[in-house]
């Protein structure tokens, strides 16, 4: 423990004067924080390739200073000046050329052998009592299944920490990519192909990414937070989860309606919420994100709106107009039949 | 003695003037200014489309661009420079210079290099012509499978994508054979292989690359045309095809394609270096066997693309171990460069400024290269800014300086005429202050995790004002290269006479006169040094005129036919229409063959 912690502080240490080197660097001053920092990690795999990647930075400025420094040194000092005398011709120095083939060799072996032992130690395989999370693609969502727990949900992913956490990934269309710049490397998720990524987040809070990997159309609108709770809030979240939703008779008045706006067949079939949306004990499509505990989500849409009811209007009216090439249709909704759905949806906490 | 080498030029279709002359010649240096007007056309689109993407990107939550043009812009972006662009401007120059360089009269194959060109003209509009229905293509230059499958891409946009750049490719690989050809049979006796000047050197490896490289994504974009139009399944998954094939032979042209892009730049900047250091290349045998070395290397690499993929930790470290050690003869070039000015008399004329930038900015994209050969290091890089910046920092910084260094080198021995000193300076600063503003904020805004190929990020994200520095500097950039075009309107009419060898060059090309008369050589000259005109001796006499009557072929019609035939095919896969293709074909079979049988002597 006490290692770790010392460790954790040198990591620290490193990432903060390289986030001060790039601040450094920055030809624009900027202030506030980067939510989706690669430099600023908060799990063991962000921080173990924050460290590769800080002892590469400073090979290369290292590097670059001495060869810039030598190509500004020589344009200097041999520029053409009236009464030098006419250059020697050297052809070549076999020695020098020697020297500096074998010099770049040593520094990558510098960068080689981190390189190699960070790969085979976050390969993706996470200790037995790992958190075990089934991701799938979608254009342009993320589906996150628990199979212990039971829950299906969407955008916004659920994790405790210090708890390791094995990510199972997929595609139900394209090749994404799923990214969390924070928790660490991004990885795709190919149609029929299951890739892993595994992690153990080092610190609480709501983590942003998005997807990595073009998707066509809304790829930009592809985001997913990761909300990493401390253990009893994680369990907390989990027992909600699996709390079945309110039943409808139970619901006021305008949520029912609402819960009758979702559950009616429209033409064609693909027009129906019901075909695409699953939520327990009503419906079970499963195209679109599972809608059960909507409200205890912060977004909507792929994450690009927040879920309250301004934001469920705005998609509810016009789905391709705020997500572009959103598979979901606008299907014409009246302004009751939105006042109704988003009673509904919001009931589902 | 005039006389008689025009009887011998006037043949039916050889006019030296006028529109015609132009459509029909054979000659490798009309060809090279076609090739480079063409090209350099095609470099303004490109940029252009780069501007809109650059003010869509201007700040966060824009609306200036839609989704969907946004992604047809950066696709086209990327395939316009790429195949339209970068590639033919070294073509213009393989055109004008090679055969000038190694004592030669022409190419091995004038109508085929004729046929090259027209073909990669041709290929370019009809990508270009996608523009005009809307339907651009839109999966991105690399096109990964399944999104440009006919499932997830019904529209004509990526049939477009994939029937042109099946027409630039046939036009490369034909150019290709051509070049080497040239090079190993026309040399002028005594232009033994190591006497070779560097950029010949370096042409010819990238040859190599091409008729290497390029059958591979012709059989990947058969395979998606196969897909996408017979519905055979090679890259569909559940069909038992595999949607990862894609991308190994992607990148297994895609790597080789980076060094066919940045190995004719690194062999104009060891002819220009030499050349205003007044003293020869460090090292020619190391440069060019790295040359080599690079060209090879150049096929181990390809995963080092698909690091995200997940391919296993045994193949991720075989690439990354590969992948870094390709920095290793790069990086010799780079201290050979510098060593070849150590010791001289550096005149700082426009074509060594561009020369020397290349080598400062190749540095850095070089350095960042290094950074995502490692994998996991990769993993928080690769599909964010941090790579759009490496790449144009060795496509921007790299091949398109070197590009400018050649145009400034080469420009008076191709129209006679110099371009203004004062001009190419004020053209060179803008590209070094706009390329490094447009690019180096790119570095951070990735770091701190802005994916590329996203028409629109949020504002919470924090990286505005770095994507407000890139859109500066993509202006600034536009705003140069409005003076060069200025420069080149007004040397046209202004600029001072060159003469044979206005820089002092120490290669042959600098032997005659400017521009090179039809036959080019009086004579053909014989070479006794790896520097003829340094060397005491170092090339024979060439007379002022020539000696004896010199056989120059004439025009012909049917390589631009030929090339306007392969549309009319493509134009058919692009409807659907089995007739159109076969009247393509036909028309294909007909002029090919007239080709075949014309009275045409070299």
């Amino acid at each position: 423990m006490q290692i770790s912690l010392r460790r954790l502080r040198l990591q620290q240490h490193f990432s903060q004067r390289l986030s001060s080197a790039v601040v450094l660097l920055g030809v624009t001053a900027c202030s506030g924080s980067y939510p989706q920092s690669t430099l600023n990690p908060a799990s063991d795999f962000g921080v173990a390739i924050d460290n590769l990647f800080t002892g590469i930075f400073w090979w290369a400025v290292f590097v670059f200073v001495v060869v810039e420094g030598l190509l500004i040194i020589t344009i200097v000092r041999f520029r053409a000046r009236p009464g030098r005398p006419k250059p020697k011709f050297i052809h070549g120095h076999t020695a020098l050329e020697i020297g500096w083939t074998l010099a770049p060799a040593v520094i990558l072996v510098f960068i080689a052998v981190p390189t190699i032992q960070t790969i085979f130690r976050h390969d993706g395989t996470a200790p037995d009592g790992a958190l075990q999370v089934e991701v799938v693609g979608h254009q342009w969502w993320w589906e996150f299944k628990y199979p212990e727990y039971g829950i299906v949900t969407a955008t916004e992913l659920h994790v405790a920490r210090g708890r390791p956490v094995a990510l199972t990934m997929t595609s139900a269309d394209v090749i994404h990519s799923f990214w969390i710049p924070r928790l660490g490397g991004k990885r795709d998720v190919i149609l029929n192909r299951v890739t892993r990524l595994a992690f153990t987040p080092d610190s609480v809070g709501v983590f942003m990414g998005q997807c990595a990997e073009f998707c066509g159309a809304s790829h930009a609108n592809m985001r997913a937070t990761v909300v990493v709770d401390d253990a009893a809030d994680f369990e907390a979240w989990i027992a909600s989860q699996q709390t079945p939703p309110t039943p409808v008779d139970s619901l006021s008045p305008l949520a029912q309606r609402g819960a009758g706006v979702f559950t009616e067949r429209r033409e064609p079939a693909s027009n129906s919420c019901i075909a695409c949306h699953a939520i327990d004990g009503v419906s079970f499509g499963v195209l679109g994100p599972n809608l059960t505990h909507l409200d205890s989500r912060a977004r909507i849409a792929g994450g690009i709106i927040e879920n309250n009811a301004m934001g469920l209007r705005r998609w509810l009216s016009d789905p391709p107009g705020a997500k572009p090439g959103s598979l979901m249709p606008n299907v014409s909704l009246t302004e009751a039949e939105i006042d109704a759905l988003v009673a509904y949806l919001q009931s589902l906490q | 003695m005039a006389a008689s080498v025009e009887a011998h030029t006037a043949g039916a279709s050889q006019a030296r003037t006028g529109l015609l002359s132009w459509v029909t010649t054979t000659d490798h240096k009309r060809i090279g200014i076609l090739y480079g007007v063409s090209a350099f056309v095609f470099f303004l689109v490109g940029g252009l489309e780069a501007l809109l993407i650059r003010l869509q990107l201007m700040s966060a939550d824009n609306d200036l661009i839609g989704a969907e043009t946004f992604n047809q812009l950066f696709t086209m972006h990327g395939t316009t420079m790429v195949f339209l662009a970068i590639m033919p401007l070294s073509a213009a120059f393989f055109n004008f210079i090679i055969p000038l360089q190694i004592g030669a009269r022409d190419v091995a194959f004038p109508r085929l290099n004729a046929f090259s060109y027209w073909l990669f003209l041709l290929g370019g509009l009809f990508l270009n012509a996608s523009f005009l229905l809307g339907t651009a293509p839109d999966g991105g230059w690399f096109g990964y499978l399944n999104l440009t499958s006919r499932q997830y891409s019904p529209g004509l946009n990526i049939d477009f994508w994939v029937l042109g750049l099946q027409i630039v490719g046939v036009a490369s690989l034909a150019a290709g054979f051509n070049f080497i050809a040239t090079i190993i049979n026309l040399r002028a006796p005594g232009m033994k292989l190591m006497r070779m000047p560097v950029f010949t050197w370096m042409s010819f490896v990238t040859q190599f690359i091409v008729i290497t490289a390029f059958p591979v994504i012709t059989i990947a974009l058969v395979f998606l045309m196969f897909d996408r139009t017979f519905g055979t399944t090679f890259f569909s998954t559940a069909a038992g095809g595999d949607v990862l094939l894609w991308q190994h032979l992607f990148w297994l042209f895609g790597h080789p394609e980076v060094y066919i892009l940045i190995l004719p730049s690194m062999g104009i900047v060891s002819e220009v270096l030499p050349t205003f250091s007044k003293k020869p290349l460090f090292g020619y045998a190391v440069v060019v066997y790295s040359g080599v070395l690079i060209g090879f290397m150049g096929w181990g690499v390809w995963s080092h693309h698909m690091f995200s993929v997940g391919l296993g930790p045994i193949a991720d470290s075989v690439f990354a171990a590969s992948t870094m050690m390709i920095a290793i003869p790069t990086g010799v070039k780079i201290f050979n460069w510098i060593a070849t000015m150590w010791g001289g008399q550096i005149e700082f004329k426009t074509p060594m400024l561009f020369a020397i930038g290349f080598v400062a900015m190749f540095i850095i994209g070089g350095l960042s290269g290094v950074m995502h050969a490692s994998p996991p290091a990769d993993l928080q890089q690769t599909d964010t800014y941090f790579v759009v910046a490496h790449i144009h920092y060795v496509l921007f910084g790299g091949a398109m300086l070197g590009l400018f260094a050649g145009i400034y080198y080469w420009w008076p021995k191709i129209t006679g005429k110099l371009l203004n000193e004062t001009m190419g300076k004020v053209h060179f600063w803008f590209m070094m202050i706009g390329l490094n503003l447009a690019f180096f904020p790119m570095h951070l805004s990735g770091l701190l995790g802005m994916p590329r190929r996203i028409y629109t990020y949020p504002a919470e994200l924090g990286v505005e004002s770095y994507n407000a520095a890139s859109t500066v500097g993509a202006i600034v950039l536009a705003v140069g290269l409005l003076v060069f075009l200025y420069n080149v309107w007004w040397s046209r009419s202004h600029g001072e006479e060159a003469g044979d060898n206005p820089w002092g060059g120490a290669t042959l090309e600098w032997a005659i006169s400017s521009p090179p008369p039809v036959y080019n050589f009086t004579v053909i000259p014989e070479v006794r040094s790896r520097l003829p005109l340094w060397r005491e001796n170092g090339v024979s006499e060439i007379p002022q005129t020539p000696p004896e009557p010199i056989h120059v072929p004439g025009g012909s019609y049917w390589p631009v036919l030929t090339a306007v035939g392969v549309i009319v095919i493509a134009v058919g896969a692009l409807l659907k229409s089995v007739p159109v293709a076969i009247t393509g074909a036909a028309l294909v079979v007909f002029f090919a063959y007239r080709w075949a049988f014309e009275p045409f002597e070299l």
